[in-house]
């Protein structure tokens, strides 16, 4: 029995009614995986457990006395991010189920009424507790995108890899194991593939394949994949002498943010301090960093006062120039965009910008 | 258990996403609301005067704007500048019925 052997999970579960702990850490303690439960009949209570145990799962009710729920979520969700979160209601409100979601939380489930949704909801848990938590494209876990088009080209495949991360899509060709063609962005070819093997996380599906497809690429796939890993080596590489480590790659970053269309400026803050903001494009940039920052944490407060989930971003119309803002990663980000861009244009590069700053 | 469930007092309801939109004047009251009753006035009055702020220290910034939109996962608030004023939009992200907010060029 070498499952019984490995640590158990534990699954902390909170409801304000003593009834239902009960029967659920009756359920629970039954799946494949023997897990710890612990049960807390406040988010007060809960929250101090959390303090002192280390869970792999959090279950809790929204509707509760004093901490209700979606305030015990929300800090959970700053407090303990790698905490994987699920909620059990009985309340049938869309509004609910969306804002839960954007909290962050991994499954919101219906209070089950019969044998067959007690069993799927178990199955549910099983799975949350097993997935595993690293970065990846969903679909192969633990598999970078280099071992998937490495995957296709050993196999011989014919397909077309459409690759997405957040609002920005690549497409790389594959015709019987050999790199065709790359597309993302505006870039294509070697150039393209090289941009979308930046990306960090993201999804892809593997479309029909295209033999027409016109040639661009020539090199094989060991020698790009190589190449392409020697560039991001050098990009993430030692900073030269002088010079603080990790800079570089941001201003080669904060240049690419610049290339978008429509940009007039970048700035980035990546600390409190007033020497760690970066700039293109601005003479003075103390001054709309500390807007920036100012704003973003104005708006960030009201969210969390709110349960309205993370703040994504904000675009700022104005007759000269607009600008986007937003915090990827505790960096507070801010784009100038002409004032010629409409307000949906705005929204749909700014969102294009954090990505790629993410990436 | 059921002593127990006998004696303690249920949980309040959830407070909901505020809906509707307001204005606030130069001085941050708020002169006309249409968010529902149930959702605390005083967040409503913190809302407006975050966005005034936001309006004030961009125009310090040399940033004069005139329409502010933010988005969270589950709440959009949309303000307009109104002569040192705003009329700001609050629209959860489950569409209801009652309420739509105008798209960002209708105004």
């Amino acid at each position: 029995m070498p499952g019984r052997m490995e640590a158990r999970h534990k699954i902390l579960l909170v409801d304000d009614d003593p009834d239902l702990l009960t029967t659920y850490s009756e359920i629970l303690g039954q799946l494949p995986s023997h897990p710890e439960v612990h049960t807390a009949l406040n988010g007060a209570r809960g929250m101090a457990m959390l303090e002192s145990h280390e869970f792999r799962l959090l279950i809790t009710d929204l509707k509760m006395p004093k901490m209700d729920g979606l305030q015990m979520l929300s800090i959970v969700r700053r407090k303990h991010p790698g905490l994987r979160t699920a909620v059990l209601t009985a309340l049938l409100d869309e509004q609910f189920r969306s804002r839960v979601y954007a909290l962050g939380v991994d499954l919101y489930w219906q209070k089950p009424g019969t044998a067959h949704e007690v069993k799927m909801f178990c199955e549910c848990i099983e799975s949350l507790l097993d997935r595993n938590a690293e970065a990846g494209f969903r679909g192969v876990q633990s598999k970078g995108l280099v071992d998937i088009v490495q995957i296709e080209c050993i196999a011989h495949s014919s397909s077309v890899l459409r690759i997405t991360n957040g609002p920005l899509v690549g497409h790389i060709w594959i015709n019987n194991g050999d790199l065709v063609d790359a597309e993302t962005d505006g870039a294509s070819g070697e150039s393209a593939f090289q941009k979308i093997l930046e990306w960090r996380t993201g999804s892809f599906e593997t479309l029909p394949a295209e033999p027409t497809r016109p040639r661009t690429i020539f090199k094989s796939y060991n020698a790009l994949l190589l190449e392409t890993a020697q560039a991001l080596d050098e990009a993430q590489g030692s900073p030269q002498p002088g010079q603080p480590a990790g800079s570089q790659p941001k201003v080669n970053r904060l240049a690419a943010l610049s290339q978008i269309e429509g940009v007039e400026f970048v700035l980035v803050r990546t600390g409190a301090e007033p020497g760690q903001v970066k700039s293109l494009g601005l003479e003075n940039p103390e001054r709309f960093a500390a807007w920036t920052q100012r704003t973003l944490d104005r708006f960030r407060a009201i969210g969390e006062r709110l349960q309205a989930g993370s703040l994504e971003q904000i675009e700022a119309l104005g007759p000269q120039r607009h600008v986007g803002l937003a915090q990827p990663h505790d960096s507070a980000l801010c784009i100038g965009w002409r004032a010629v861009l409409s307000s949906n244009e705005v929204r749909e590069r700014t969102k294009k910008a954090i990505a790629l700053w993410a990436s | 258990m059921g002593l127990l469930s006998f004696f303690s007092k249920p949980a309040p309801p959830l407070t909901r996403l505020p809906s509707g939109c307001f204005t606030m004047d130069s001085a941050g009251n708020v002169v006309v609301a249409t968010v529902s009753s149930s959702f605390p006035a005083a967040l409503v009055r913190e809302i407006g005067q975050k966005v005034l702020e936001t309006f004030r220290e961009a125009q310090q910034a040399q940033l004069p704007l005139a329409e502010l939109v933010v988005h969270y996962g589950s709440l959009k608030i949309v303000a307009r500048e109104l002569r040192g004023g705003a009329l700001v939009f609050l629209t959860p992200a489950t569409p209801s019925p009652r309420f739509q907010t105008p798209a960002a060029n209708d105004l």
